[in-house]
Order: C-alpha cells, then sequence, then structure tokens
C-alpha cells in the first residue's frame, strides 16, 4: 500500500466516513450492465444454489435450485440462466463498426491493411466480490464441454441447447477479467476499493456490506459502525441482517433454514418451492441492491479520459469471440498450450502497465502516489534555453528547468515523458540537477516538436508553466514477440497438432454436473 | 476435515506438566471447565501469529476460546455448514473405500518409483481404538511401530499424535498416515475443494500445507522418541486428496511441505512458553466464564473477562478474523487503541515508531510535538508529511479532509 493510501485510510478512520483514492472513474461503467448474484452450495464445486441475474433494476429474475443434488434441477437452473444472459450477452454483436487494422497477407506475407468489425458495444457483467468472478469462471468451465442432445445424440443426461454456448461465454469473460484494467467482468468490491479508501484493513473490504458502509453510512453512523452492523447484526433467530454477497451462504442460514426447507421439499410437501424460493431471495436481494448502489456510488464520479480507450480493447475482445463462435471454433481447451499461456501472461503484464501509466495521467491523486514513489516529478518551469543538434539541418533540443518538490529517481541520460496539450507524449532526457540550487533539475527535450527548426508552438512549455514528467512510458508496449502456436520451439511442447477435440466430463453416479 | 477428540472432555496432557503449571492452568480455565485439547488448525493458527501471547496463553491452557468471545460480546463468527460437513465425510469415506487400497494406490501412482503396486487386500488397516488421548496416541505409536516393521503397506486411519507446544500438549488427528513397506511414513490430507483440471486454489492448498506440516512435525517427534529413533522415516512429501473436477472421485498430488514445517517448527519454537505467561498474570486471573447450568450463559460481567483477557498482551491483525475466535474482540480494542495494525499487518513496519492512528495523522499534518522536531527528520515523518502535501495538492479543488484539519 502507498503511504497516500495509508494516509487515506487513516483519515477514513478519523472521519468515520471512506475517502476518495481517486479523482475520477478509472473504469468504464456500462450504459446497462448485467448484475449476476450467485449462491453456491457449500461443500460442493459449482452445485448453484440460485442466483438474481438480469439489467433491470427493479426487475431481477430469480434462479432456484431447491435440491442442488439434483442433477435435472441444476440442468434447469442453467437453462433459465442462459436464457436470461446469452440474449444479453449477444445483443451487442449485430451493431459494428469498421476499422483498419494490419494484418500480414498469407500470400505474400506483406503487411496490408485491412478493415474489420468492431462491436460498438459489448456487454458487461457485475459481480458482487472477486469470489463471483472465480465462480463465473467456475460455471464456465463446468459448462462449456457439455453436449446438447443435438450435438450428441447418445450423451447421458444432455446439457439444454443453449448451456455449452453460455459456458463458453462465461469463460470468455473469466479470461478477461484476468487481464489488469480490462471491464468485461468486474466484481464491485474491487471497483470500490480502487476508488475509495475505508477505515478498515484490504481484508475487511472484501466484505461488499462493510465496504459500502464506509463509502456511504446511512444517517446517524460512522462507517466502522455501520459496517460492524453489516458484518455482525443478526436477528433474534441468529440470522444475518446483512447476508453475505456469495457465492458462499452463510453457515447458520444452510444449519437453521435451508437445510429443513430442503428437507420439507424432498418430502414433496406443498409449497415448499414456493418457501425455497422465498428464502433464497431474502439471502440475495440485499446484495443485489448492494451492487446496485454501487453501481450509483460509481458513476457520479467523472469517466478518467483514457478508460474509455481500454473499454474499446474489451469491444475488441468482445468481437472477438464473437467471431470464434460464429466460426464454429470448439470451446476454449482445458489447459492452454504454452504459447498461448505466454501469450497471455505477456498481454496481462503490458496491459498491466498501461493501466498504470494512463491511470496516473488521468488522475492527479494517482500521479501524486507515482511522484512520492520517485516515478514522476512536477513543478514550475523557471528557465528554458533553446539549444539545437548539430545535424545539417539544426533540430531544437532546449533546455527546460523545472523547480520541484518531489524527488525523483533519475540518472543522467534518463528517460522522461510528458503529456502535449494534444495528448502525445513528448520524450525528454534528464541532463541532471543544478548546482547550487536544490530542487531544480534540468531535462533535454528529445522530440515531440514537430520537423522543422523552430518547435511547433505550444511544444516547449515556458517559464512559469506547471508541468509533470513521468519516468515511466505513456504507452508501455509488450515485450518481444511470441512465435504463432505452429511454430513453438519443441523446447516449449511444440506446435499445438490438431487440436484434440475436448471430451465432455465424465459422468458417474454420485457425480455433480 | 480434522475431527478434533474433544468430544472426549476429560482429556489429560500426554506429557503431564508439571502440577504446578496443570493446577494454574486448570484455575485459568475456571472449575469444571475441561481442557480444550490443540488440534492441528489451531497450531497451524497460534504459528501464523506467534507474537500473540494472548493467543498462546489461552490455547495453552485449553480455554474454550469461542464460549469466552461469546461471553465477551463478540462471538466468532466459525462454523460449518451442514451440507459442508455432509459432502466432506462423505468424500473422505469414498476417499477410504476398499479398506485403503484406494488410497494406498493413489499414493503409489503418485510415488512413481518403480515399486510395485499394492495388490487388493495387501494394505493393513491396524485397528487403533483405544481410551482417552493418551490411550489413543499410545495405541498409535505401537501400531506405527509394528506396521515399520512389518514390510508391507499399511494405512492409519485417524491416527492420534501427541506434540508439547509452548510447554502444554496438543493432539493432532491426522485424515491418516500410510506406512509404506520400507518403513517410511506419509501423511495424507483429505480435503473437499475441488481439483479442476489439474488445479486447486493455492490459498487452500497451502492452508492444507501448513495444517499436514504440524502433523509431519508430530510425526517426527514421535520417530524420534520410539523405534529405532529416526526422524527421517516421516517423508517431506504429504498426500493430499481431494475431489477431481466436478465429481466425487478423489485425485491425489504429493505436496512438498518442507518449506511450511520449517516455517511452523521455528514459529512454535518462538512461542512464549505458557508458563510463563501465567507466571506474569495477576494473581487471581481466571477466565472462568463460571456458566450457568444451561452450559452456555456465562454468569460472569463481560467486563471482568474482558479485564482479564486484557491482562496479557496480544497482537491483532486483519488475519486474525479468518484464525481466531477472539478475534472481533481483539479487533474492537485494537480500533479503540487507534492501532494502526488494525488496517494492515504490514503496517506497522511501514510506519516506524508510530503505532497509533492519531500519532500519524498527527506527524503527517505537522501537529507533532516540536521536542521531536528537532535533531535529526525522522525518515517516516518526512516521507509521511511528503504524502499529505501530495494528496491534498492533488486533491485540491475540492477541500479535502486533511486541508479541512489544517484550518
Ligand atoms: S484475535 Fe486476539 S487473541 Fe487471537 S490471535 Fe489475534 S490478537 Fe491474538
Amino acid at each position: 500500500m502507498s503511504l497516500i493510501t495509508t494516509l487515506a485510510r487513516m483519515e477514513a478512520v478519523r472521519d468515520g466516513r471512506a475517502q476518495p483514492l481517486t479523482t475520477v472513474r478509472h473504469r468504464h461503467l456500462a450504459e446497462r450492465p448485467l448484475v449476476f448474484v450467485p449462491l453456491t452450495t457449500a461443500g460442493e464445486a459449482g452445485a448453484p444454489l440460485g442466483a438474481l441475474v438480469g439489467t433491470d433494476r427493479e426487475r431481477p429474475r430469480l434462479l432456484v435450485v431447491p435440491q442442488p443434488r439434483d442433477r435435472d434441477l441444476r440442468s434447469a437452473f442453467l437453462a433459465e440462466l442462459a436464457e436470461e444472459m446469452l440474449p444479453y450477452v449477444e445483443g451487442f454483436a449485430g451493431d459494428v463498426t469498421l476499422e483498419e487494422r494490419k494484418e500480414t497477407d498469407p500470400e505474400t506475407g506483406k503487411k496490408v491493411t485491412v478493415q474489420v468489425e468492431l462491436c460498438a458495444g459489448a456487454p458487461q457483467l457485475l459481480v458482487p466480490s472477486a469470489a463471483g468472478v472465480s465462480y463465473v469462471r467456475l460455471l464456465g468451465r463446468s459448462m462449456r464441454f457439455r453436449r446438447t442432445a443435438e450435438q450428441d445424440p447418445d450423451t447421458p443426461h444432455p446439457a439444454p441447447p443453449r448451456v455449452p454456448l453460455l459456458g463458453r461465454w462465461l469463460t470468455h469473460f473469466g479470461e478477461r477479467a484476468r487481464v489488469p484494467g480490462s471491464s468485461l467482468l468486474l466484481p464491485m468490491t474491487e471497483l470500490l476499493g480502487r476508488h475509495w479508501a475505508t477505515g478498515q484493513s484490504n481484508l475487511e473490504d472484501q466484505h461488499l456490506g462493510a465496504l459500502l458502509a464506509w463509502i456511504d453510512p446511512p444517517e446517524g453512523l460512522t462507517g466502522a459502525e455501520a459496517a460492524l452492523r453489516a458484518e455482525l447484526a443478526r436477528d433474534a433467530a441468529g440470522q444475518l441482517l446483512h447476508p453475505p454477497a456469495g457465492p458462499a451462504t452463510d453457515p447458520a442460514f444452510d444449519n437453521k433454514l435451508l437445510a429443513p426447507a430442503v428437507t420439507r421439499h424432498d418430502a414433496g410437501l406443498p409449497g415448499a418451492a414456493e418457501e425455497l424460493r422465498a428464502l433464497l431471495e431474502t439471502q440475495l436481494r440485499p446484495t443485489w441492491e448492494a451492487v446496485w448502489r454501487g453501481v450509483d456510488l460509481l458513476r457520479a464520479l467523472p469517466e478518467g479520459e483514457r478508460a474509455g480507450e481500454r473499454w474499446k480493447r474489451d469491444r475488441w475482445s468482445y468481437t472477438a469471440h464473437r467471431d470464434r463462435v460464429r466460426a464454429g471454433e470448439p470451446p476454449q481447451p482445458r489447459r492452454d498450450d504454452a504459447v498461448t499461456a505466454a501469450r497471455k501472461l505477456a498481454a496481462r503484464e503490458t496491459a498491466q502497465a498501461q493501466l498504470e501509466a494512463q491511470e496516473a495521467l488521468d488522475d492527479p491523486l494517482v500521479m501524486a502516489g507515482r511522484r512520492l514513489a520517485g516515478e514522476a516529478f512536477a513543478g514550475e518551469v523557471t528557465e528554458v534555453v533553446m539549444e539545437y543538434t548539430e545535424a545539417k539541418v539544426p533540430r531544437p533540443r532546449p533546455l527546460v528547468t523545472v523547480r520541484t518538490d518531489d524527488g525523483p529517481y533519475l540518472a543522467e541520460g534518463a528517460k522522461v515523458h510528458r503529456v502535449l496539450p494534444d495528448g502525445k507524449a513528448q520524450p525528454a532526457e534528464f541532463v541532471g540537477p543544478v548546482p547550487g540550487d536544490p530542487g531544480a533539475l534540468t531535462v533535454r527535450l528529445t522530440g515531440g516538436m514537430g520537423r522543422g527548426k523552430v518547435p511547433e508552438p505550444g511544444s516547449v512549455p515556458e517559464k512559469g508553466d506547471r508541468v509533470c514528467w513521468t519516468l515511466f512510458e505513456h504507452a508501455p508496449r509488450g515485450g518481444p514477440e511470441l512465435p504463432d502456436p505452429e511454430r513453438t520451439p519443441w523446447t516449449h511442447g511444440g506446435p499445438p497438432g490438431e487440436p484434440a477435440a475436448e471430451l465432455p466430463d465424465p459422468v458417474t453416479a454420485e457425480d455433480l454436473l | 476435515m480434522t475431527r478434533s477428540p474433544d468430544s472426549r472432555p476429560t482429556a489429560r496432557p500426554a506429557t503431564p506438566a508439571p502440577a504446578t503449571l496443570r493446577q494454574r492452568l486448570a484455575e485459568l480455565r475456571g472449575p469444571g471447565s475441561a481442557q480444550r485439547p490443540l488440534d492441528a488448525r489451531a497450531l497451524a493458527a497460534l504459528a501464523a501469529n506467534p507474537g500473540c501471547r494472548r493467543r498462546v496463553l489461552l490455547d495453552g491452557a485449553g480455554v474454550d476460546k469461542s464460549a469466552l468471545a461469546r461471553a465477551l460480546g463478540a462471538p466468532a463468527a466459525f462454523g460449518q455448514s451442514q451440507f459442508a460437513i455432509t459432502r466432506g465425510h462423505s468424500f473422505e469415506a469414498r476417499a477410504k473405500a476398499d479398506g485403503g487400497t484406494e488410497l494406498v494406490r493413489l499414493l503409489h501412482e503418485q510415488l512413481r518409483d518403480g515399486a510395485p503396486a499394492p495388490a487388493p487386500g495387501s494394505v493393513d488397516v491396524p485397528d487403533l481404538t483405544a481410551g482417552g488421548p493418551e490411550g489413543r496416541t499410545a495405541r498409535t505409536a505401537l501400531a506405527l511401530r509394528e506396521a515399520s516393521a512389518a514390510g508391507r503397506w499399511a494405512l492409519l486411519d485417524h491416527p492420534l499424535l501427541a506434540l508439547p507446544v509452548a510447554g502444554a500438549p496438543a493432539f493432532l488427528e491426522p485424515d491418516a498416515v500410510v506406512v509404506h513397506p520400507d518403513g517410511t511414513w506419509t501423511v495424507v490430507e483429505i480435503k473437499s475443494f475441488p481439483v479442476i483440471d489439474g488445479a486447486a486454489d493455492p490459498g487452500k492448498v497451502g492452508a492444507a500445507a501448513r495444517q499436514a506440516a504440524v502433523y509431519v512435525l508430530a510425526l517426527e517427534e514421535l520417530a524420534a522418541r520410539t523405534g529405532d529413533g529416526d526422524p527421517a522415516r516421516v517423508r517431506h512429501e504429504i498426500l493430499l486428496v481431494c475431489p477431481k473436477d466436478f465429481a466425487n472421485v478423489p485425485a491425489a498430488g504429493l505436496v512438498d511441505v518442507r518449506k511450511p514445517r520449517a516455517t511452523t517448527r521455528r514459529q512454535l519454537a518462538r512461542l512464549a512458553r505458557v508458563e510463563d505467561i501465567a507466571a506474569e498474570l495477576p494473581a487471581g486471573t481466571t477466565f472462568d466464564l463460571c456458566l450457568a447450568d444451561d452450559g452456555r450463559t456465562a454468569g460472569r460481567p463481560a467486563e471482568e473477562l474482558a479485564a482479564a483477557v486484557e491482562a496479557v498482551g496480544a497482537a491483532y491483525a486483519p488475519e486474525c478474523l479468518a484464525a481466531c475466535e477472539l478475534a472481533f474482540h481483539c479487533r474492537a480494542r485494537a480500533r479503540a487503541e487507534g492501532a494502526v495494525a488494525a488496517l494492515g499487518r504490514g503496517l506497522r513496519g511501514e510506519l516506524g515508531g508510530l503505532t497509533t492512528v492519531e500519532s500519524v495523522l498527527a506527524a503527517a499534518l505537522d501537529r507533532a510535538p516540536a521536542g521531536e522536531e528537532a535533531g535529526v527528520p525522522d525518515p517516516t515523518v518526512v516521507a509521511l508529511r511528503r504524502a499529505a502535501a501530495l494528496r491534498a495538492e492533488a486533491l485540491d479543488p475540492p477541500l479535502t479532509g486533511i486541508e479541512a484539519a489544517c484550518r
């Protein structure tokens, strides 16, 4: 935790409410997100208990599995889930814009510009917490290899028609969520935690109710008091007033309310199914409301300038998966081959560096953290001296001196960058501190001034301007390119060969899913 | 799936503590309260926060911390869903089916050492039933010695091991221990979290490894004390058995526990001795709840109990929430004191000598007593002021908390 974040947490303790960690919102929020609040059965992998799902805050769809060990009931749940989610997910596939992209022509091997489709929008799934993201991944894994009766008439326990497709989409959402800064699938706790510092620890921030209590405490309560209530308050019967955000349920709920209700359902008592639905709704509804409250709070923040750029990459990701599904490609394999795995890892690292740079550039408060860490410095320009290269056509290489209170970790010749008024990055080189003048640092501009001898207007700061130089690149690129999967060296497993059709999970009498 | 043997409330230490200490610990618990033996989970938790003398004392004395927390008005939120318990038991039964052959086969398959596979019916399953924890640990020790000499595979189902910790005994019950034909031993942990496509939740695997490391330590202790006295017969790879994918079929993997074993051993050695902590308590200190006849309602006022608990120092960190029954009580105290550690364990190191929220904010906002300013500036304070200034600058406008406080 940076010292600035630590301080913010302490201010939160002092003031009894959360403090801002950012001045803008660093994630794109869709106009019409799909909220998904799942519950799972304790002790079973991938045996859902119920869910609230939908895009309409007032009218979520309640899905319930009255007996989680019953395969048919689970299948029915997944079929309903597909019915609710797929139209939303597929709803963005049709509206496209055309984008130009460089591709290697397979025949000539030359780079050519081609026009490709990019979906104008993309679906956005919001879940309560990081555990919800893992659950989406798990559901995706449990569904994507299943076979429908149409695909395989002999399959035992065929999956309902659209279930494997939903599995592929949820797998895609789950994979995308591993990319830093992506927004196709977001956990509300992380979203809020990125933007506010509470007066409790990171661990406690994983509780959505407690986190919201700090950010927006009810009248008359401090954040600490409200959070304590959200965590622990129970009614006379010992049930939590604020049920956990799932997918795990509270053991007291399982033992005292759920288990007897499931037993009544198993015994075929009239009204037992309705009772179970009502019971699960009591556990789901508060979390549903909490996620939407989080949406409200986040919407009140202006979106960071570069968040849209990252959302565009999410749209690319969505479009690419749409294309794979359309092309009839098989579901994502159980395990990635060596090159795909390395490629994903490299992409995530690049995305992380880009995210860190973009957030800092979009937000003075984030930049403050980088300045404190010695990775950037800001100050007023005290002197500009024009100098030129000694080339035939001399190019401007002005020396700019800045007075700053920051202590950047700079060595002579180090590259630094700043944002020009047109949004482009300008490179410079650190020359050194001004002798006898502590806090004065000189850099030499090395680009971004146009082609002529005279720098373009606005490209060289003037005395009295405030400037901010970063030691990190503004648009960091990834490392060396990785070979195509077909050219994987044998040391890394060799080319993947014919994609072996992944078999569905075997089914045994006592199996789940 | 650790079953703690606390269904036997008359448990007495395996290594008898000196009469005076035993008496003192009994006083701390209060007359009539049975000693709660430590189990592996509690030990792993102890080792995770070795600086907490409060926990060492309460655990060492065998105080029922759940009941204590309830009486303090800060009950722990631990509990297990009956669905999880049922599932856990059914999976463990499944993994141990066929008289242990299945489990030994899984182990043999993982070893890949070229030894012949166990034939059906070739696995001994000695009877370990005996009265009381002492009887059971003795029975386990005997069975281990016999099985090690037999040159055959043997499965010890729920053996009971004793390990002295901080001068008090702990009883540990691994899911199983397998004795190899060469006389070496492997600890088996059976967990109900799934292994999906060959990968399991690393956090859960780590917790299982830490727990198993405690069993390995106890077995090494036992091996050193008995037989040929060779702790090397305890293998440092344990067998972790989990459900495979979405099925109830067991999948197994070997987990090297040398690292958690070394950590746990070091941490346990670091624990202050229960005896010493008890000796420092004010005379008459007791955690006796004075339970009413219902066995639940505490007769002692919460303030009195809280004072007793306060008499021994704690080291609260948010990690306690997942590991210790007293966490909500200790958290409330830490928050009331404004302890920075309540915000995260790492903060203490980051903030040097500043241990309270108030002192950190005072230092950051330049309201520290001038006396401290003299001499060499404290680097922590310098960094804090810089952080506060940068934060204020970025948040201006609007008016920030820090600035508002400055005016
Ligand atoms: S909760 Fe309290 S007693 Fe338990 S380990 Fe933490 S500080 Fe020690």
